[in-house]
């Protein structure tokens, strides 16, 4: 299938931001489609990763965040572990993800916003906290609502949250890589 | 023999069953396992899907006070022994990343401590003939297919866990047990991670070409070292039945609970019950091998 891009304005293509971001240079791509081929999701969605790779080299710029696989990576690495020119695709696709985060796909960016938020409140992960506030943000209650009586009859989530972290550090890190990034811009 | 254990965040909602069998087996072992105090998320996969820098910081600041431990670094679940082993790799190779997380921290991490998981330390550390003798137990001929995933293996230059396409550690000590680690194709394909709530349908598809792929091979159960893994694989069933058609019943047991039972502690103890399919018929196959 021919690969096209949308003609942007010379310089406009977003490769040099992916690399400022993850320091990956996919320009060394041979577009052997190893990736690709060990691709976990591609084949349930529109793009791939060598696919994404191209359109990065050709100049693609802000549409390439418009792409699913993006937003369904499940950042498996197995498209880096084969690479043979060992670019960290994986690493790429966060990348394009932060570039992204304006304008996301899908509700993966609010789980790990809700996931994170926990963190930085407990300095530990509350599964069941996220997942409610997750439910309610996607107005998704009714869906997997079958497992909960088997799920908290056998004990495999924790009702209260989490304790015993050393949330004041933890808080510290957020904070302070906010002030680093907001020196920066 | 001493070790700091990391266990996770995992290990006190969704993994109990993973901590508790994980910390009867080195008990058993004479393996002595030290909470590193106060520890943290190791910020897990939603951390470097939004931010780097969050992501190797959550992770050093627990590596750092494994460093004041003087000790190595044991972790069970998958995804925390791939979070500590990127952050070591990058702080290490990376002057740039250094600063940035020694900046946020407040205190100067090298990104030396040595991070291992409990199943390496097994194989490389007691090692397979004390491993054998310490045990009360067979697994009278199980066929188990051990399902390694991807957070164990990849990406193979940070993880250096065995072999990343053709991992055997989880066989050999299956075999050790008596049981028959299959050779099966599936043992590193992806389960959909922690996509589980946010494409619950591709995480359905994913897992069901991985158990399809280990009943086909034979197996009775599967193995697995990864609270992802193991809820993915263990919770959907139903749903894969209902998209479909095909009931699988395929147990999705801890290696470390399969490595309990076999040095004769009790199934409560090893959290057996908080499996969603039973793993009873396959754990009929247990039995003594004390000689009488």
């Amino acid at each position: 299938m021919p690969i096209k891009i949308k003609r942007e304005a010379a310089g406009q293509g977003i490769i040099d931001q992916v690399k400022a971001l993850s320091g990956i240079d996919v320009n060394a791509c041979l577009q052997c489609k190893k990736c690709t081929n060990g691709c976990p999701v591609s084949g349930f969605t529109s793009s791939s990763p060598s696919e994404i790779i191209k359109k990065l080299q050709l100049g693609a710029g802000e549409e390439l965040l418009d792409s699913e696989i993006i937003w369904v990576c499940s950042s498996c690495a197995t498209c880096f572990s084969r690479c043979p020119m060992e670019i960290n695709m994986a690493e790429v696709m966060d990348a394009l993800r932060a570039r992204g985060a304006a304008k996301p796909q899908g509700n993966m960016p609010l789980m790990n916003k809700l996931l994170l938020g926990t963190i930085k409140t407990f300095g530990r992960t509350y599964d069941l906290g996220a997942m409610v506030l997750y439910k309610a943000g996607t107005a998704s209650y009714a869906k997997d609502l079958d497992k909960l009586p088997m799920i908290l009859k056998k004990g495999k989530i924790a009702l209260l949250p989490p304790h015993g972290a050393d949330k004041k550090m933890v808080k510290r890190i957020f904070n302070n890589l906010e002030k680093t990034r907001k020196k920066s811009t | 023999m001493k070790y700091a254990y990391f266990p996770g965040c995992s290990a006190e909602s969704t993994a109990r069953d993973l901590y508790l069998s994980t910390m009867a087996v080195a008990r058993a072992l004479g393996i002595e396992f030290t909470e590193p105090e106060a520890w943290s998320c190791c910020g897990t996969t939603m951390a470097h899907q939004v931010d780097h820098d969050l992501s190797l910081s959550l992770a050093a600041v627990n590596l750092l006070k494994v460093k004041d431990m003087g000790l190595d670094m044991v972790v069970s679940c998958a995804s925390c022994y791939s979070r500590m082993k990127i952050a070591n790799h990058e702080i290490s190779t990376n002057p740039k990343k250094r600063e940035i997380v020694s900046a946020a921290l407040g205190r100067d991490y090298d990104g030396a401590v040595k991070v291992r998981h409990f199943v390496e330390i097994l194989i490389e550390d007691i090692g397979l003939d004390a491993f054998k003798k310490a045990l009360t137990h067979s697994l009278g001929g199980l066929k188990v297919a051990s399902y390694y995933g991807c957070l164990m293996v990849r990406p193979p230059e940070v993880a250096g866990f065995d072999d990343p396409e053709n991992p055997v550690y989880m066989d050999r000590l299956i075999n050790a047990m008596g049981g028959v680690g299959l050779d099966w194709p599936h043992k590193v394909e992806c389960c959909g991670g922690s996509l589980t709530l946010t494409r619950s349908d591709l995480v359905v598809k994913l897992s069901e070409s991985i158990i399809a792929m280990a009943k086909d091979s034979g197996a009775e159960c599967m193995a697995v070292a990864c609270p992802m893994c193991q809820i993915n694989l263990d919770m959907r069933q139903d749903d894969i039945f209902k998209a479909a058609g095909r009931r699988y019943d395929m147990p999705i047991i801890y290696i470390s609970q399969l490595m309990g039972s076999c040095l004769g502690i009790s199934e409560d103890a090893l959290g057996l019950n908080k499996l969603i399919v039973s793993p009873k018929e396959a754990m009929n196959h247990v039995r003594s091998s004390v000689r009488s």
